[in-house]
């Protein structure tokens, strides 16, 4: 039953591209109302890649986001190719922030994000490499499946 | 006294009734200029927040509240979109740029332009008894 995949979905994020950054998360996010996802969990999922999202646009060449929603859970995968992260537990606090002038003028470099994703997510897992990438992995469970 | 096995009801100190603001009497007290959704001015707002990072917002805003920021670039509105903020207010006399009134516009988002500084806009809203609308979590949650 829980193979009953609903979305399977594949987006390239570009480093560097303010512009564009978030674009990614307000397009799921409109994507999983229209499906009739519970507000709760379409409003976590948006928070969640978009905290991702911005920061492979700051820290990061390039990245991709996987998305797979079955009516019980969604996961989330976002792979970038970037400078890393030396010291995933330092990352993981609240506050902590490498974030230069610039991107803080942005609105950015609260030091929020990560702990942001962790906070909204059923499951969260974070791997890095200092000078190759960063990949997180998000699981939000959606629900019972009793809806369809 | 009352009378012997009579129940007396203790009144409680009530909290005081929810204030609810429409856009429009936001829009007055802060002496706003409307640069989007000047047809959804009756629009009721039960609560605010206030942040220049975004980060910020998504972690501590509630669903269907107002933002007041100074930040102006389109990334304001996506957050607000994101977070599900019902109407934004740019203060200090900060005009958002194209690309955010655009997304606004798309999103059906207010955008209100006040003059006043942060500080004063949140006071006056506050004094007016609107409520805050940001968690507040404990150190070790
Ligand atoms: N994808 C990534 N690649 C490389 N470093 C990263 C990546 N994501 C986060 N980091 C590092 O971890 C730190 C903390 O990230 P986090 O998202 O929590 O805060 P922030 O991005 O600095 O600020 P905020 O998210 O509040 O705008 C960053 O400042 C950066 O040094
Ligand atoms: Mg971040």
């Amino acid at each position: 039953m829980s193979d009953d995949s609903l979305l399977d979905l594949e987006f390239e994020i570009i480093g560097g591209d303010f512009n564009q950054a978030g674009r990614v998360s307000t397009k799921l996010k409109s994507i999983l109302k229209e499906i009739g996802f519970d507000a709760q969990v379409v409003r976590r999922v948006a928070i969640s890649t978009y905290e991702a999202e911005i920061n492979v646009v700051m820290y990061a060449r390039r990245g991709v986001l996987r998305f797979k929603a079955s009516p019980q859970k969604i996961v989330i995968i976002i792979e970038d190719e970037g400078q890393g992260i030396e010291d995933i537990e330092e990352a993981m606090k609240e506050g902590y922030s490498t974030a230069t002038d610039e991107m803080r003028e942005m609105g950015f470099g609260a030091g929020m994000g990560l702990p942001n994703i962790k906070r909204n997510s059923d499951q969260f897992e974070i791997t890095s490499e200092v000078g190759k990438g960063t990949r997180l992995e998000v699981t939000i469970i959606a629900g019972d499946g009793s809806k369809s | 006294m009352a009378p012997k096995g009579e129940v007396v009801e203790v009144k409680k100190k009530s909290e005081p009734a929810p204030v609810i603001l429409t856009l429009r009497e936001v829009k007055e007290i802060l002496g706003c200029e409307v640069l989007v959704g000047k047809e959804q001015l009756g629009m009721e707002i039960w609560g605010a927040c206030a942040a220049d990072l975004m980060s910020d917002v998504l972690a501590f805003s509630i669903p269907d509240s107002l933002l007041l920021t100074g930040l102006v670039n389109a990334q304001s509105v996506r957050t607000a979109d994101v977070a599900e903020i019902k109407a934004l207010v740019y203060i200090r006399g900060k005009r958002p740029n194209a690309g955010a009134l655009q997304l606004a516009q798309e999103k059906g988002i207010p955008v209100l332009a006040s003059e006043l500084t942060m500080y004063e806009a949140c006071g006056r809203l506050y004094l007016r008894g609107l409520k805050s609308a940001a968690t507040i979590r404990s150190k070790n949650e």
